[in-house]
């Protein structure tokens, strides 16, 4: 169940499946020296639901920068579908990044928001208005499309966030910590939401998080990263069918992945005093 | 519609009493206090019999309002024109500036210290020059003006599309956003509620250069604003009549920023903290 993250083991599942995503030594070193994230290599398989697991300050929100291309690494490589993330809409992938907060618009109409970034491509807004029906559909908040953001609770509007990342039909979603501030109900629902998605659009996802509990819900794969300086430390498959559902969040299976999960997590914490001493 | 909330959580069907309806209460509070001055104004003056060369009574000046009122209607259309058309040019061209102090730091910076330049130095001692260098004199006393009200709508502006959400922007350069995409979906609507505060300053700023501007340019027979008449009825010490211009002004002032705060209302109460009620 536990596997090092031995490059070579990683070669061999290139072999397999085609990789969506992959980190070749890829590092993030800040101007004023702080080293925010250490070498990673890392592929992610398409269609893979991956989390990235860890403290604050461990360079997770900073993987998925890098990936999204809105950093780049100070060394090493990052290909998406085997060229620089800038240059996938050339091969007709595209890539949505879901934010910690909403991030939308508070001047537009939840529909315009949808919109955006079919707009800012020049889709015809007859066809944008479309699709973006389609996306708030697909999140259940179709009843909402004329109200602006500001009227909508913080779910809804994290929903409205995640059709806008889905109206573009993403081949790779991108999520830091989307959920993070919200309450423990919604954040079940918009979870399970969120698989259903993943498993109805066969998108390859990155998700972000520092919930164990919300790691082993929804991934296939968590990569554990430790702080100080931000690196990866272990990786962990749950082998769990899909689709999963409240049965499981209560079943002793769960609680042995998410126990592996915390001492992971400790274990990571205890290196980082030693470090810090 | 305030007063539907009110009832509504208070339970009471009946609509409230009229002096209790915050509406009116924002009008009648003020005009309670102007109502007590202008009677103290008034008291005072009658208790120790001053002149009305030194001191005219509100009545008196009522009157010379009345009386004057086709010479002070005309000179007030005068100088609401050049306000107008100094705020209108200082609107366009400071936003102007702002769009492209935004497009590059080293623009801003390269220019930044001019507008300063232009905001600190006194309209009393450019105006002269001018007027002088100006032949037409409405021109150049709308360039006064608008060069008085410039200043903040550069300012407030710049700053306006400088404060734009940054995950907002990152997800905006994240779609591939061109320049403009960025310009007019993202930065002009955040920057609105700052250029709203700005426009409030400059209109007022805007009357206040075109009276100087008038005051410059004296009485050498060109314009005939409001500024003129003050000058005027200094001269034949027409006290009351000097009153009336000048109650005539600080009402114009007031109006602009009624219609300012009204405009800034009407474009922002539907999405943003700053016209939403505070209770």
């Amino acid at each position: 169940m536990k596997s090092d993250p031995d490059p070579s083991m990683l070669r061999q599942a290139d072999a397999r499946t085609a990789p969506a995503v992959e980190l070749l030594s890829a590092e993030m070193t800040y101007p004023d020296g702080t080293q925010a994230l250490r070498p990673v290599d890392l592929a992610i398989a398409e269609g893979e639901f991956v989390t990235l697991l860890g403290p604050s300050g461990c360079g997770k929100s900073t993987l998925l920068k890098l990936v999204a291309g809105l950093l780049e690494p100070t060394d090493g490589r990052l290909l998406a579908w085997r060229k620089p993330v800038r240059q996938i809409a050339e091969g007709g992938r595209r890539l949505a990044f879901v934010f910690q907060s909403p991030t939308l618009m508070p001047w537009a109409s939840v529909q315009a928001n949808v919109r955006l970034p079919l707009d800012l491509a020049g889709t015809p807004r007859q066809e944008g208005d479309a699709r973006a029906r389609e996306a708030l559909a697909a999140v259940g908040l179709a009843k909402f499309a004329d109200v602006l953001p500001r009227t909508l609770s913080g779910g809804m509007q994290m929903r409205v966030s995640i059709a806008r990342g889905l109206v573009t039909q993403p081949d790779l979603l991108l999520m830091d910590e989307p959920f993070g501030a919200l309450d423990e109900i919604t954040r079940h629902k918009l979870d399970a939401d969120l698989l259903g998605l993943w498993r109805t659009k066969k998108l390859t996802v990155i998700f972000v998080t520092h919930s164990i509990h919300e790691a082993v819900f929804l991934s296939r794969r968590v990569i554990m990263m430790a702080a100080r300086p931000g690196r990866v430390v272990e990786e962990f498959h749950i082998d769990e069918p899909f689709p999963r559902d409240a049965d499981f969040l209560v079943s002793p299976r769960f609680s042995r992945y998410a126990r592996q999960l915390q001492d992971s997590l400790m274990r990571a914490s205890v290196s980082d005093e030693e470090v810090s001493i | 519609m305030s007063a539907v909330i009110a009832s509504s959580v208070t339970r009471k069907a009946a609509p409230l009493p009229l002096l209790r309806r915050p509406n009116v209460q924002r009008f009648a509070y003020p005009l309670m206090i102007a109502g007590v001055l202008l009677a103290a104004w008034q008291g005072l003056v009658v208790f120790f019999d001053l002149p009305p060369y030194l001191v005219p009574s509100p009545l008196l000046m009522l009157r010379a309002l009345v009386d004057d009122r086709a010479v002070l209607g005309s000179s007030l259309l005068v100088t609401l024109k050049i306000t107008l058309l100094a705020f209108a040019l200082a609107v366009i061209v400071g936003t102007l500036i702002s769009f492209l102090f935004v497009q590059s730091e080293r623009i801003e910076m390269a220019l930044f210290p001019y507008a300063v330049l232009l905001q600190v130095t006194p309209i009393v001692a450019v105006a002269p020059l001018i007027i002088i260098w100006v032949k037409e004199p409405t021109v150049a006393m709308t360039l006064c003006a608008a060069l008085v009200a410039l200043f903040p709508v550069i300012s407030n502006t710049t700053l306006g599309l400088r404060s734009v959400d940054p995950d907002l922007l990152a997800y905006f350069r994240l779609n591939c956003a061109t320049r403009w995409q960025q310009l007019v979906r993202l930065r002009v609507p955040s920057a609105l509620p700052c250029f709203f505060g700005g426009l409030r300053i400059s209109s007022g700023l805007a009357l206040i250069g075109a009276v100087v501007a008038e005051f410059v340019a004296g009485t050498g027979g060109m314009g005939a604003g409001l500024a003129y008449q003050i000058l005027q009825a200094g001269f034949q010490l027409d006290i009351p009549r000097m009153f009336a211009a000048l109650l005539l002004i600080s009402l114009t002032g007031v109006a602009l920023f009624a219609a300012m705060a009204w405009v800034s209302r009407r474009a922002l109460a539907p999405w943003h903290a700053s016209e939403q009620s505070q209770r």
